[in-house]
């Protein structure tokens, strides 16, 4: 039953594909911006879970219906939160998502620069009292 | 002096990833909480001909279980849902998600009816509208029909007693 029903939905989802490749196109592009939340390293567009299928049909349906892209967006947003995005956006609790790594990155610079300098400065300076000694042993 | 650095540093860093472990990436924060329940009309699993609006709750505070005969964690957690509905502090409504009549009503008869009623949801989209992701999810409603709390994965004992318990006591009081 189970195996029969999918199927058909894969005989569909074919169907449909080959109906309108415009339209796969656009379903595809928003999927591959999407998280997948069951394997959460995966984007809509690659996982196979159920959830993800049911998506990506959610996505085409919303599509078809005449939503824009931000609209299907806003409403994976509004149930998933901005964990679904690939691009997370810029905003007060995902400022050090965002700055974090170009502090470091600063930082680390920083760090580097003061060692270089330190670096080149000359070593401390001999007494002429210092230099003849030196002299007088080299000789 | 240099030493104390870097050793502040491996501290921080140590912190830093110890923090780390202890999160669990899989949950994920639900933008839901503090917002209306999901809007839905569904027939219930045991009557196809009759419906169930979360409407019908307002008024009340509930529970809405996620659940599904497929879904080995439900089987998990049922004792504590049952529990749950057991104690009688709020009424539990099981959301029977991309399930079939078939193999539901067996499993419900197998392992114990804890639900008030279940709703079926048979293509899941009532769950993509709640955020279902990982079925057993669970929620609390208030008497407002404001979702305020949310687990997802299968409810444990000490959710159950330390969140999920006191939670509807508290909603309870609210009045």
């Amino acid at each position: 039953m189970r195996a029969s029903l999918l199927a058909l939905a894969l005989i569909a989802g074919v169907a449909l594909a080959q109906a309108d490749p415009a339209l796969e196109k656009r379903v595809t592009g928003l999927a591959h911006e999407l998280r997948c939340l069951v394997c959460q390293n995966q984007t809509l567009a690659e996982s196979n879970a159920p959830l993800a299928v049911d998506l990506r049909n959610q996505i085409r349906e919303q599509l078809k219906a005449g939503a824009s892209e931000q609209d299907v967006i806003d409403f994976m947003v509004a149930r998933y939160g901005d964990f679904v995005l690939y691009r997370p956006p810029f905003k007060a609790t995902t400022l050090a998502l965002w700055a974090g790594p170009f502090l470091l990155l600063a930082l680390g610079i920083a760090v580097l620069v003061r060692r270089l300098l330190r670096r080149r400065a000359p070593g401390p300076q001999l007494s002429d009292a210092e230099r003849a000694r030196a002299a007088r042993l080299l000789e | 002096m240099r030493l104390g650095w870097v050793v502040a540093a491996f501290a921080a860093l140590v912190l830093l990833l110890g923090v780390g472990l202890t999160l669990n990436p899989r949950e994920v924060p639900s933008p839901l909480i503090g917002k209306p329940a999901p809007a839905f009309e569904l027939p219930l699993l045991h009557a196809p001909d009759k419906t169930f609006s979360q409407k019908e709750m307002l008024g009340k505070v509930w529970v809405l279980n996620v659940w599904a005969s497929w879904c080995p964690p439900c089987l998990v957690e049922h004792p504590v849902v049952t529990a749950l509905a057991q104690s009688r502090l709020a009424p539990v409504v099981g959301l029977n998600y991309k399930d079939a009549r078939d193999d539901a009503l067996p499993w419900l008869k197998r392992n114990g009816d804890p639900y008030e009623f279940s709703v079926f949801d048979l293509d899941g989209r009532i769950g993509i509208d709640y955020g279902v992701y990982g079925v057993p999810e669970t929620y609390v409603i208030d008497r407002r029909g404001v979702i305020r709390y949310k687990h997802i994965g299968p409810l444990t004992p000490e959710v159950s007693r330390k969140k999920v318990q006191p939670l509807l006591r508290e909603l309870a009081r609210e009045g």
